[in-house]
């Protein structure tokens, strides 16, 4: 095994250390609606498509997207819930979705919006189960049990049946269960979301802690900016399925960045504007996004606008995750076809 | 999944550990526990004070004497309540499935189906076990009936065999959960209606209700078939008297054929997710 893999992770590159390998994998859903007695119309939506990209080993990587994007799809398909249906995938050489206990014994998933513990019973309880079913040894659960409470400061939340724990308390005992036995890979779907500052600080620190000390793999999927620019050197950004950005997350600034956006809210629909020191970067109804410098102000911007346009209500909004998406998902629409 | 053998040791290890840890869990509140039980014992216990108080008025019913129609209910409810202590809680996978937890279970070295069935494994559910053996107790007293060593054996592995087929429907029905997601009135009307009906004699129902559930719904080999062998009564539909002694076979046929369903269950699951 190569010793160098954390500092040669070339973004997108296939690597021979690769951890996890995403080969043109699609994710497409069948869902049926109602439309009258016992009709039934069927339409696929593709959640995820032609997914490709690979994970070196003690990566740490950011994975983010708007809602709906397929970043929770692509989890459950790397964790073996869901079973892809085109391409190819590979966990640390396991199929996941036809070996699924096997590859359970070397991940570790937390999954945000709902927990993996078991509800009515305390948190001990939950962890106890996990060490005969991963079947850790004593000492090594003893270990690592210690670590968690003392890092995640669970020591008071022990006894506490998992329901009576707030959001942030649950989730430090979820990251906690998900490590009991060492996984090679740990998921994180979405593990600060809700979370009060002070939590989201401890949350990360003990995160950092796992990928520096222990060289877990790690894959976070988040809306939070702040999770990503502590963490992860590398993030992937998705949208209707499809990867549009793998790289430095410093790429990922100078794109999106860069620039504030103006929303407008027009009376009626219009062709896109044509404003100075301006452009359109999406149209939706009578709704428009303008991209304009970051360094500028947008008080004359609003003036000229309001002179020549229809102007019911506007505002302002600082680079985040959701304008830097819209402007790769811009700059997507205009390459393909 | 190549290895049926290591997946049912792999589920049976996996539902002791569950299990055991609600049982433990449940413990800790004694009082509590011990509370629910007799509450659960007493609750099918009223049942029975149905059919007494029917006996009140009437000799017999369907041709059956009160000795007789207590063996049936016996039977049938000690066989009912031991699949109801194993499988029961696969009937509120529906819930699972539409609220997405049952991911959880998938992302677990363990297979699915005994964390499920293990999933707030409720001791208490002896109660009606408990009730359904005392009843048979009593009418085992009461009978008047030509015991030979064959008939003797029979009584074991009909409730053995019994609890395998009731557990099966909960399998099924589970499976049938995972694809159409609200179908537990579907599975509860085959389990505790299925339990309900085989308290009484084959006699107070109708020919086609008896041949569905002879083909298509094995239940009457739960306790009606050798159940009959042993009271010495008349065969429904003529059936050869011989099938008192299938329910082991119908029972494994049945696990089978719910085990096939439930992995053809999981599949679509993990193919379209919820």
């Amino acid at each position: 095994m190569s010793d160098t893999v954390v500092d040669e992770a070339v973004p997108g590159a296939a690597s021979a250390a690769a951890f996890i390998e995403v080969d043109g994998v699609e994710k497409v859903f069948d869902v049926r609606r109602k439309a009258g007695f016992l009709r039934r119309t069927r339409h696929e939506v593709r959640a995820v498509d032609s997914l490709s990209f690979t994970v070196a080993r003690g990566e740490m990587v950011g994975y983010i997207g708007p809602n709906g994007a397929g970043k929770s799809t692509t989890i459950k398909m790397l964790t073996g819930i869901l079973t892809p249906s085109a391409g190819r995938l590979r966990v640390a050489g396991i199929d996941p979705s036809r070996q699924r206990a096997r590859l359970a014994h070397r991940m570790g998933v937390v999954f945000g919006q709902r927990t993996t513990l078991w509800w009515d019973l305390p948190l001990i309880d939950s962890y106890r189960l996990m060490r005969r079913m991963y079947r850790i040894p004593d000492g090594r659960y003893a270990e690592n049990l210690a670590r968690c409470v003392e890092l995640l400061e669970l020591g008071d939340l022990l006894e506490v049946p998992v329901r009576q724990l707030s959001l942030g308390q649950r989730m430090r005992g979820d990251i906690a269960a998900a490590l009991l036995h060492d996984p090679e890979v740990l998921y994180l779907d979405e593990p600060t979301i809700g979370l009060d500052v002070v939590s989201k600080v401890k949350v990360r620190a003990f995160l950092r802690d796992l990928n520096k000390e222990r060289g877990t793999t790690v894959l976070l999927t988040t809306h939070d900016l702040t999770d990503i620019e502590q963490l992860c050197r590398r993030v992937m950004v998705i949208d209707h399925g499809r990867l549009v950005y793998d790289g430095e997350l410093d790429g990922l600034h100078d794109l999106g960045g860069g620039e504030r956006t103006l929303v407008v809210d027009l009376e009626r629909e219009l062709p896109p504007l044509d404003v100075e020191f301006a452009r359109v970067v999406r149209v939706e109804g009578a709704r428009q996004w303008l991209a304009f410098p970051a360094g500028q102000s947008a008080a004359p911007l609003v003036a000229r606008i309001a002179e020549r346009y229809p102007l019911a209500d506007l505002s302002v909004r600082e680079p985040d995750i959701e304008s830097v998406i819209a402007r790769m998902y811009a700059r997507d629409a205009s390459v393909a076809p | 999944m190549a290895d049926p053998i290591g997946q049912v040791r792999a589920g049976a290890r996996a539902f002791r550990m569950i299990s055991g840890m609600w049982i433990r869990s449940t413990l800790t509140y004694r009082a509590s526990f011990a509370m629910t039980t007799v509450g659960n014992f007493a609750l099918t216990g009223l049942e029975f004070v149905g059919i007494l108080l029917m006996f009140s008025q009437v000799d017999r019913l369907g041709g059956y004497s009160l000795p007789e129609i207590a063996f049936l209910y016996g039977t049938a409810g000690a066989a009912f309540g031991l699949a109801d202590l194993f499988a029961g809680s696969l009937g509120r996978l529906g819930t699972r499935v539409r609220d997405g937890t049952l991911d959880a279970f998938l992302v677990r070295p363990a297979p699915v189906l005994a964390q499920v069935a293990a999933d707030r494994f409720a001791l208490r559910r002896l109660g009606r076990v408990v009730q359904g053996l005392a009843v048979l107790g009593w009418s085992l007293l009461a009978l008047d009936v030509a015991w030979t060593p064959v008939k003797v054996l029979l009584v074991p592995v009909l409730l053995i065999s019994g609890g395998a087929i009731f557990s099966a429907v909960f399998m099924a029905g589970a499976a049938f959960q995972i694809v159409a997601q609200d179908a537990a009135e579907v599975q509860n009307a085959a389990t505790f209606g299925g339990n309900a009906m085989l308290q009484y004699p084959p006699t107070v129902f109708g020919d086609n209700l008896l041949r569905g559930v002879t083909f298509v719904l094995p239940l009457a080999f739960v306790n009606w078939l050798p159940a009959l062998y042993i009271l010495d009564r008349p065969y429904p539909l003529d059936l050869p008297r011989s099938l008192a002694f299938a329910p082991p076979l119908v029972a494994a046929a049945c696990l089978a054929a719910a085990g096939l369903a439930w992995r053809a269950a999981l599949r679509a699951y993990r193919s379209t997710g919820s």
